[in-house]
């Protein structure tokens, strides 16, 4: 089954990176649909109150957020999986 | 500390967003009557699961960490645009189905809400005055909905993959049919609603249908992982009664 997934996994990645089709501008839904049908019913959206989508200061907010993220994650994910095991297995050991 | 390291890089990476919009209501699509309705009934959800934060940090050893883990994915995932080569549009997960299981969705209604507000701040994705909408959407149907499904799915005799699985997808496609909704409701002026809910709900699925498959993938892949790895953990949170062997997917 974790092949199946991984497989599956690969596909869509592959689907999604390396298939370009048709003229796509691979704009996000919520401009092609949240903003789209808000100004076909008469509302339109408006620039954040913080305003970091320009130049490359985006850009430099999102690789900054993904890393804190992904070390967050990383960081929680060795104390939990990792250390945490080591103790359950040495438990085990006494117990045994 | 050098595989230590190796770990943390390698979690940023494959966590790595590219700046993309995606998902979130912007900033100024909801009239201020229903940005304010959505606010109030977020902040009841934010409150409660503050609370069940606050009683099951104390009653269960290790939640804080998987707090973090689970935290951190749901930020990274929810502005995480991944492309759709069908419809040429990109979109991301939600990640609150995976969150909901392993924390409790009012737990997990909290850790959406802190991604969004950290987004709608600093990312401009979504906004301060959707926000409400966004938790609602997001966090709450999201999370309510994964939770439901995962363990309607269990008790129905789901193996759990299969329920991870129905949690994930559930997640993501409840979270835009609720945005939906919010958007109907707020814009649908002399339209009928039911109209105008279906046609932006509609719009969404060729995006969202494909995405919503690989949540339910990812979110059963990595429940059966810990299942697999440290079962103890699932007892611990719940999510299972007892440690069992490893069922066929």
């Amino acid at each position: 089954m974790v092949r199946i997934a991984t497989w599956l996994l690969l596909t869509l990645l592959w689907m999604g990176i390396f298939m370009p089709v048709f003229a796509a501008d691979w704009a996000g839904v919520d401009e092609t649909v949240v903003e789209h049908y808000a100004e076909e019913y008469g509302r339109s959206a408006r620039d954040p109150y913080i305003n970091t989508d320009q130049g490359d200061l985006l850009l430099f907010v999102f690789t900054l957020a993904g890393a804190a993220g992904g070390f967050i994650a990383g960081y929680n994910w060795r104390k939990f999986f990792v250390e945490e095991g080591k103790g359950e297995s040495r438990k085990g050991e006494v117990h045994a | 500390m050098k595989k230590f390291s190796t770990k943390c890089l390698t979690g940023a990476l494959v966590f790595l967003p590219i700046p993309a919009y995606a998902m979130h209501i912007t900033e100024g699509i909801l009239p201020p009557a229903w940005a304010g309705l959505w606010w109030a009934v977020a902040v009841v959800f934010v409150f409660f699961g503050i609370r069940q934060v606050d009683r099951r940090k104390k009653e269960v050893e290790g939640y804080l960490p998987l707090l973090g883990i689970a935290g951190s994915a749901v930020f990274v995932l929810s502005c995480f645009p991944i492309p759709v080569p069908i419809t040429g549009t990109c979109s991301h997960p939600a990640g609150t189905g995976m969150s909901a299981v392993l924390l409790g969705p009012f737990a997990s209604v909290l850790v959406a809400s802190v991604g969004l507000l950290i987004q709608a701040l600093f990312m401009a994705h979504g906004g301060l005055t959707t926000l409400g909408g966004n938790i609602l959407s997001m966090g709450v149907a999201g999370s309510f909905a994964g939770w439901i499904f995962f363990k309607g799915g269990r008790k129905v005799g789901l193996s759990l993959f299969a329920a991870g699985f129905a949690a994930g997808f559930a997640a993501d496609i409840f979270t835009y049919l609720t945005t939906s909704v919010e958007l109907g409701l707020a814009l649908h002026g002399a339209h009928p609603l039911t109209e105008v809910i279906t046609k932006i709900f509609v719009a969404f699925l060729p995006t969202q249908g494909p995405l919503a498959v690989l949540e339910g993938v990812v979110t059963g892949g990595l429940i059966r992982y810990v299942h697999q790895h440290r079962p103890e953990i699932l007892v611990r949170m719940g999510v299972v009664k007892t440690v069992q062997p490893v069922q066929p997917v």
